[in-house]
Order: structure tokens, then sequence, then C-alpha cells
């Protein structure tokens, strides 16, 4: 299993570019530069200009490529990287006269190993070339679509990074969730992790289970429909972009109990049964029927390998009220220990999980209290104090994991804390160099109890995209004056691309976030 | 009283939020009574009208204009279809809201001293808004409009309602920073709408700071020209200030244009040649520049010509002139500079930049224009006119902030508050607590010195802001500031405002404002992006 991760960091991607070259004066070095993000691997970028006319450009398939014009995937990526190149200046400038000097004509895209156009991405998978390039082009003060005759090598740090969303404490709409992706394809991330139910409302629509939702969601606009679901799913495969949903159990599932009786432990106060409900009854055979039954659905609708299983925050005070829980304790000899009853539920969880052929994913806590998990298993460590001191022991013990403890973006603060995201180095706890290697990477989390429609891409861009560099570039990537340069740039890009990105400080870009 | 009056004294605050649609209102108002008893609106009937014996009469732009406004915000701007009454009405309908002003000021802009109050009784005789002026009846307007409520089946209705209204404070403004980020047109103005819908009525314009110089003067065009960060795009031209002055006007809000002098104002050095105090590293200089150069002539000749062209293009009696942070090591380093202070006898460097601003406030008031300056003017001790206006944002230097406000009407000058209400500071959470709790008049002071707050601002600094955010950031947070300055001192039950705000950004997404949640849940209509 282990060869798989690190094969992600094998020989990577090469774009080499030449052009028509014509032996003409190349142009002085405008003020305007690329600003890459995140930084490739390895850039040689000579002073060379090469132009780029709308008129006359390409994006194809090299001769020797495996992919051809029959793979769906890239040929919509081919027309959306044109478009980002040419279709917000030519709707600025008209057909601008073309100046002499070497011009670029074609982008030969070349994919060297077996064609996976229809497949999905999976944590091995290589990464696509296009963003780089259409980063390199960019606009001289003439207006003139230009590139610098480059040489990039280039392959991800990490094969694991992703962005948290958090689609019930506020319902996000399907468009910002589609918007989401395409700018998490232009920093580079490959995974959206979905936090689709907890407590606070359940918008996923289950075919097997209807009333999850009906009872369960904001409202009965407030859902997700199986299309909706499949059209994010086909939104992040054509971006190289897996969706690994999170079905948080036992805690986080207020919002389940009412569409499915008898799943939540009922919670007693002194006197007689009380109104509330805890987490998920550990004890009811009835449960794991209906987990069975629930994750088998889960299973088929997302394609990932990977589904969260969360297990974090589980409230005990709920179950240690239950009168019917305590005599199940007393029987299987627990005492009062209740992270023993949340170890056999979660241990049975993830037997079902391993029976549809599924990994699990699941936060720091199941494994802080003592799960036994199977190799393989993916723990996320997200609790701030000692997140290193847990890298270390989750490691230790052969586990992989993902980090996204200092990267909660849901914590603002008056200032640049992108500066805090980008200084973090997630391999910095003391561990053998195996260890090492079983952090797959990293997440950026944006959880909703203050986020919704109104203020989530502001919130998230370009902030994550600090942890963004930190989890696709080399280690020694930590120039911050240099990152804040080209951060400063790249935000003005996604702005240009559709994404309202906040700004990193006083300044203005050339096209404005239109309203 | 046993019908089903929503009693709205304090211990039924919360019970009542809940029970009554009414008390939904934000900012909200000083006197209601409501009750369970509703009338019907129908939207194909449904219309504002002038009272035949109101000053105002159809052709009153400000209210012909909010007319159309609002029964767009209620209604929406699809065509009903006409009406249809089998026979008697049989349910208690309104079809009008009869306005009537006492004074038409339709073609006038509002001030500082606009009375804003209005009656508001909807009951089974009457549907009527009675106000002194026609800024008042755009307050009452807007409350009717909270008041009115869509029920599960689509139909419109109003409770029987009585409200007494008038702001606490007549000054309730917000600052925008267009030079740090310069905003499109179409953000400031969607921002005076929102402004409206909080009964804010002041647009505090910080146009021109150190980062960018977006105004376009006609007499100094190099100014922007040179010191914005795009004279093509990134400007206001004159059209566009006249028609954020008049979409202002419509609304009742002042437009308060800040020129921050002498500091804040590299932005302003491009353009004007000699202005700006070069900076000297030992006898050389060091080709940065500092403040406005308070010695030279030429510096008030401008000055001069251009605040005359500045008083003439803002209407509102009160220009604010800055005077804050001013950095005192540029001035110090100037030979020039220190020739002058010799010459004049100053022994402190706040001794010239008091120089500085009385001869502009000198200048200013020649024009027949009242002023805002910072606070630091004040704790400078620049002799100022007593009718100048000193605005406190610092929170806890030189003094606390409501210790300064206790010093400035000490000595006689009105205040203006914006210290605890600082939007561009962002946290985790519901930071809107700690702005609604602040009390502006919880300093030692007589009754005399209490008259003597005019009001508060809420800022939004730029530079971390720009349209991206600015929506969000900015709504439903400031609307904790404009109740804080429009209601009674005695509404200020947390849990009361947090249900009444969390349904008004519910409407406000329902106006397609992009107002931010204040906790988790949701809202029928979420902000969809376009």
């Amino acid at each position: 299993m282990e060869r798989r991760w690190s094969g992600a960091r094998g020989p990577g991607l090469l774009l080499l570019l030449a052009g028509a070259l014509l032996a003409q004066t190349p142009g002085t070095a405008a003020e305007p530069e690329p600003a890459l993000w995140p930084l490739p691997l390895s850039v040689r970028m000579s002073p060379r200009l090469l132009r780029l006319a709308a008129s006359d450009f390409s994006i194809v398939h090299g001769p020797s490529s495996t992919a051809d014009p029959s793979c769906s995937l890239l040929e919509e990526a081919f027309r959306r990287y044109y478009d980002y190149i040419f279709g917000f200046h030519t709707r600025h400038h008209g057909f601008a006269k073309f100046q002499a000097g070497p011009q670029l004509q074609q982008l030969q895209v070349s994919i060297t190993l077996e064609s996976q156009c229809d497949s999905f991405p999976s944590l091995s998978s290589d990464e696509s070339c296009l963003e780089t390039f259409s980063q390199l082009v960019y606009e001289d003060s003439y207006g003139t679509v230009t590139i610098n005759e480059s040489n990039i090598v280039d392959s991800p740090r990490f094969a694991h990074r992703g962005i948290l969303i958090d689609t019930s404490r506020h319902y996000l709409p399907l468009k910002h969730i589609l918007k989401t992706l395409d700018a998490m394809a232009f920093n580079k991330f490959n995974v959206l992790h979905w936090h689709i139910v907890d407590d606070q409302s359940f918008p996923y629509q289950s075919v097997t289970f209807p009333q999850l939702s009906n009872k369960g969601s904001y409202s009965l606009s407030h859902v997700y429909t199986p299309n909706d679901v499949r059209k994010v799913i086909e939104h992040a495969r054509l971006r190289g972009i897996r969706v690994m949903p999170e079905f948080d159990t036992p805690g986080h599932t207020l919002s389940w109990g009412k569409g499915q009786k008898g799943l939540l432990t009922p919670c007693y106060n002194q006197i007689n049964k009380a109104q509330s409900m805890g987490p998920i009854n550990p004890i009811v055979n009835t449960t794991y029927t209906f987990l069975t039954t629930f994750f088998k659905e889960i299973s088929h609708v997302f394609p990932d390998q990977f589904i969260h299983l969360g297990g974090d925050e589980v409230d005990f005070s709920c179950w240690a009220s239950n009168p019917n829980i305590q005599t199940y304790m007393e029987k299987r000899g627990f005492g009062e220990d209740f992270r023993k009853l949340e170890a056999m539920y979660i241990k049975r969880l993830l037997g079902i999980i391993a029976s549809l052929n599924k990994s699990s994913i699941v936060w720091q806590e199941v494994f802080d209290d003592g799960v036994q998990l199977r190799p393989g298993t993916v723990v996320e460590v997200w609790k701030y104090n000692g997140y290193l001191q847990e890298l270390t022991k989750v490691t230790r013990s052969g586990l992989l994991a993902i980090l996204s403890a200092p990267w909660y973006l849901d914590w603002i603060s008056y200032g640049q804390d992108w500066r805090k995201y980008y200084v973090v180095d997630p391999l910095k706890f003391s561990g053998s160099e195996q260890q090492k290697q079983f952090v797959i990477g990293g997440e950026a989390c944006l959880w909703g109890e203050y986020v919704d429609a109104t203020n989530l891409t502001p919130r998230l861009w370009p902030r994550a995209s600090a942890v963004g560099e930190r989890l696709w570039s080399p280690q020694n990537v930590t120039d911050i004056n240099d990152a804040y340069n080209r951060l400063v740039i790249h935000r003005c890009r996604m702005v240009r691309r559709g994404i309202a990105a906040q700004p990193l400080f006083t300044g203005h870009c050339n096209y404005e976030n239109k309203i | 009283m046993g019908c089903s009056c929503c009693r709205l004294v304090f211990s039924l605050l919360l019970a009542a939020a809940l029970a009554c649609r009414a008390a939904a209102l934000w900012p909200w108002p000083q006197y209601i009574r409501t009750s369970h008893r509703r009338y019907t609106l129908y939207p194909n009937i449904f219309q504002f009208r002038y009272h035949a014996g109101s000053a105002a009469q159809a052709g009153c732009a400000v209210l012909d204009e909010a007319f159309q406004r609002y029964r767009k915000l209620l209604f929406g701007s699809g065509s009903w279809p006409r009406p249809s009454f089998p026979g008697k009405r049989f349910v208690l309908g309104k079809e009008m809201l009869v306005v009537s002003v006492a004074t038409a000021e339709c073609d006038e802009y509002p001030t500082l001293e606009s009375a804003e109050n209005y009656n508001l009784t909807i009951n089974d005789d009457k549907c009527l808004l009675l106000s002194d002026t026609v800024w008042g009846a755009l307050r009452g307007l807007e409350t009717f409009s909270q008041l009115v409520w869509k029920s599960a089946e689509g139909t419109f209705f109003v409770n029987k309602t009585r409200i007494r209204d008038f702001p606490r404070f007549p000054h309730r403004g917000l600052l925008l920073d267009t030079s740090r980020h310069y905003l499109p047109l179409s953000s400031i103005l969607d921002t005076l709408d929102v402004m409206a819908y909080n009964k804010f009525n002041v647009f505090h314009w910080h146009l021109v700071d150190d980062p960018s110089f977006p105004y376009e003067s006609f007499t100094y065009p190099q100014l922007s020209r040179k010191g914005s960060y795009n004279p093509a795009t990134h400007v206001y031209t004159a059209q566009d200030v006249k028609e954020i002055i008049e979409y202002a006007r419509l609304r009742g809000i002042r437009v308060l244009a800040e020129f921050d002098t002498p500091g804040h104002t590299l932005s302003w050095g491009p353009g004007v040649p000699g202005l700006l105090t070069p900076c000297y590293s030992g006898s050389q200089p060091s080709g940065t520049f500092g403040p406005v150069n308070p010695s030279l002539n030429s510096t008030y000749e401008f000055m001069s010509t251009f605040f005359l062209e500045i008083s003439a293009v803002f209407p509102d009696f009160y220009l604010h002139l800055g005077g804050d942070e001013v950095d005192f090591t540029c001035w110090r380093s100037n030979p020039g500079i220190q020739d002058f202070m010799k010459k004049k006898g100053f022994n402190d460097f706040k001794e010239l930049e008091s120089f500085y601003i009385h001869t502009l406030l000198d200048i200013v008031s020649a024009y027949d224009k009242g002023y805002v300056v910072w606070q630091e003017v004040f704790d400078n001790k620049v002799k100022v006119r007593p009718d100048t206006v000193i605005q406190v944002w610092r929170e806890t230097v030189p003094v606390d902030y409501m210790k300064e406000m206790e010093k400035i009407t000490q000595a006689g000058f009105r205040a203006l508050l914006s210290a605890p209400w600082y939007l561009n500071h962002i946290t985790y959470g519901p930071d809107w607590n700690d702005m609604y709790k602040v009390e502006p008049l919880a300093f030692d002071g007589t009754p005399e010195q209490e008259a003597l707050v005019i009001g508060g601002e809420a800022c939004m600094w730029g530079e971390y802001v720009d349209s991206t955010n600015l929506v969000p950031r900015l709504w439903p947070r400031a609307g904790a500031v404009a109740e804080r300055l429009w209601s009674s001192n005695l509404t200020n039950n947390l849990g009361f405002a947090y249900e009444r705000l969390s349904h008004f950004r519910c409407e406000l997404l329902r106006r397609g404002v992009q107002a931010q949640p204040i906790n988790v849940g949701y809202c029928e209509q979420e902000f969809e992006q376009t």
C-alpha cells in the first residue's frame, strides 16, 4: 500500500515551450511579470519573450501523447484555459494589433501514462500543467499577451491538498461549490473535503433514506439532490479534484435524528426522559443495520476511495445519562470509560467501510481515544495545541496523517494572517524519514458557523492559497516576501477569472472585481 | 387588555420577538405598539399616496422615488394580476399608505439639523405616515417596509401598529475608504441603499490618502492623473461624485467628504510638486516625502484654491479635514522647516501642526463651511473654532475613548464617536455584540456635555477591504452601530437584538444585499452569485 504515496512524488511533468522562433530583438523586460502560484519544483525562465495571439494559438495533444481528442477531460481543460488566457483580454481590447516578434502558436500537451480520461483522480494521480502554463502568460503594458520561454519541471510535494467546506452550519448553493472548485484548481488543490452534514442540518438527499433530508435539512430547498452531487463530482473530476465526503458520526449527528427514529441516544435528566438527543446510539443493532445500508449508498454515490467518518468531539454526558447504555456498559465491562464504547462503535463502523472496499479517514480523537485502526487509515490532525507531537504519534503508529490544525480559515483576525498559514511546515515534527512519508498532505478548513454564500469566497481566497503553496511547492520555498509579491498578482488573476478573492493589503488590480 | 397586543415591555421582549412579526424591526423604534390584528396588502393595488394636506405633493423627487423603491422592495418588480374582489371586501385590507409631511424640502439636502421624526399609524381607520420633513418620511417608509410580512401562502400582511419614532443622535455615519482600495461606483451606491435600510444618514467618504488619489479635481487634474492607481479606471469623475451625492440625498443621507491633511497625503505629491515636505537624510534630500509642507505660502495658496472647489462640489455644510497621525520626523529633518520654526518661535512640532491646521480652518471657514477633524487636532491643542466637531477614533491612547469624549465635551466641542466601531477590525465570532453594547454617553458629564455628542460613525478602513469583501464585512455588523445611534439607550437587550438582527440580515439577503450570517442557520432566500 505504502508505495502508492511515495510514488506520487515521482518524475513529475515537463513543460517545455518553444515557439516559431524568429530572429528578432527580444522584448526588453517589461514591468509586468508572470507570477506562479504555487511555485513549481523548478523553473528556468529565459528573458526571451514569445507573444500569443488569440487568433493564432491553440492547445493541442502532442504527437507522442497517449491521450487524444476523445479525452473529454483534456478537451474541456484546453477550452477553459484558452479562455482564461484570452477571454478576458479580448473583451477589453478587441483585436489588439499584433506586434512583431517571436510568436507562440501552439501548446502541446503530452500525457505519458495510460489515459485516465474517464476515471476519477485518486491519491496517486499526476497533476495537470495547464494551470501553470496559463499563469506564465501575462499581459505586457501594451496589452500584448506574452510568455517567457520557459522550462518547468513540476510535481506536488504532498498528494493530498484539500479544502474543507461545511454545508451543514450553512447551506451553500451549488453554484458556490462549483466556483470553489474552479478556484481550487487555480491553486492546485486536489481534494474537496465535503463536510456535508452535521448537527445543524442534513442537506444530503439520500436515496435510501429520503427522510434524512426531508426532515433534517433547513428547508426543502436547502438540499443537495443526487443530481447536484453528481454535478459537483463531475465538475471536480474535470479539474483533477477528488470529492471526499464526510459523514461525521457518532457525534455531530443531531440532524440525522429527525429523519431516522431511534438512531440517536435519548438523553435523560434526573427525573424523566428529556426531550434532547445525544450522539448515535451505539448499543442497538438497528444502528449498525442503518449504517451499513447508508454507507453502501455513500460508497456508490462518491467514487473516491476515501470516506471521511468524522469521529470528533463525542459528548459522553448523554450516553452517561441513559440507563440502557449504563446497563450495556456494565455488561461489557467498560466501567465508566465511555471511550471504550466510542471505540467499539468506531471499530464496527470501520469494519462496515472496509467491507465496502473503501478506505477511511477519521479526525484525530479516534486515534487519541485508542481505537484500533487498520493500517492505511488516515488520521486528520485538527487540534492546534500540540499538533506536531500528534503528527509524531500518529505516524509512529504507522498510520497516515493529514494536517489541518494550523489552517482553520474560519478563525479570522485582522491583517495578513495568510503569513501564519504560509510559514507552517507539516514535516517539522520529530520522526524518522519513514514517518514523514506518512504525512500525505493537509487541508485548509473553512467551517461554516459564520460562513455562507455571502462571505465564503473572499474568506477562502487568497488565504487558502497560502496553504495551497505549502502543500504543493518544495520544502525550501519559504521566502515570504517573494510569496507576497506573487500572491498579490495571483489574487488579481483570480479576481479576473471571476473569483472574488479579497486583497492581501492596500493596492489595486487592473481588473477589479465586477459586481 | 385581553387582546392579543404585543406589549413590548422589557421582560417580554424576547417572547414578543418570537410571537410578533412587527418585532423584527431594525433599528428598533423609540415607541411602538402593535397587535396581532392584521391587514392584507394587495400588491396589485397597493400604493403610496400623498395626503391632501401634505406640504410635499407629487413631483417631490425624494418621495416619488422612494415610493417606487419601496413598492419594489415590498412586492418585487413583477407584475401582479388585476384585482378581482368577489362582491364585498371580506378581509381587512389596506390599499395605500398615506404620507403627509409638514415642510417640503424636496430639492434640498439633508443637514445635521434635519428632523427625522415620524409617526406611523396603522389601524382600522388609517394607514398613515406623518412627519415634519421628507427625511422623516423616508425613515418611516423604511420602517413600514419592515413591518410588512408575507405568509406561507404568499399573502402580504401588515399588523395593526402605532409607532412614534425619532433618532437618538442626529449624526449616524458610515466611513468608506476609497484610497487604500478603489471602490467601484456601484459598490458605493449599493452601500448607500443598505445605509438607508439601517437609517444611517451620513456617508463619510474618506476619498484620498497616502496610497491613492482617486478624486478627479477640475482645478488640479494632475492630482488624480498622477496620484490615482490608474487615471482611466480607478478615479471618481465629477459625474460620479454628483451621482453619489444625489443618490445619497434621495435616501436622506449626507455626504461628508474627507480630504485629510497634513499627514496621509503622499498621493497628493506627484500631482502638486512642492506641496509635500522633502525629507532629508543629513544635509541631502533623501528622495522621500513627508506631510504637507506647512512652511510655504504656496501650500496655503494651493489649499485655498483646492478647497474652494471642494466646497462647491460637496453641498454638505461640513467638510472633514482629517488632521490625524501626523508624523513629525520628516518635518524635523528638513532645514527649511527648521528655519521656519525658528522664525515663528515654535519649540514643538505640535505648534507647527497647529499653525497649519489653524490656517487651513480659516481658509475653509471663509467658504462658509463647518468642519470635522480627527481627535489629534484637539489632543495637540490646536486652536479651533468653537463649532468644530471632533471625531474620536483612538481606543486607549492618549486616554480611554470615553475619557476623551468627556474631555472634548468638557471643552465645549461637539463630539463624534467611532473608536469602538472600527468594522475593519475583524475577529472570530459575533463581534457585533461588543459594538452593540457600547453606550456613547457612558462618560462623566453634565447633560450639556451629553448634548454635545452628536452621534458616531462605523468605520470601514480599506487596507484589507475592496469590492470583493466589502459588503459581507459591512453588513449586518454595521447594523449594530446603526441601532445604537438611532434607538433609545434602553434598547440594549442582546438577546432581543440577536433575534431581530438575524431576521434583518435575511431581509437584507432578500433585498439582494450580500450580508453575512451572525450564527448558524439559514434564510429562506440565500445569496446566489449571479
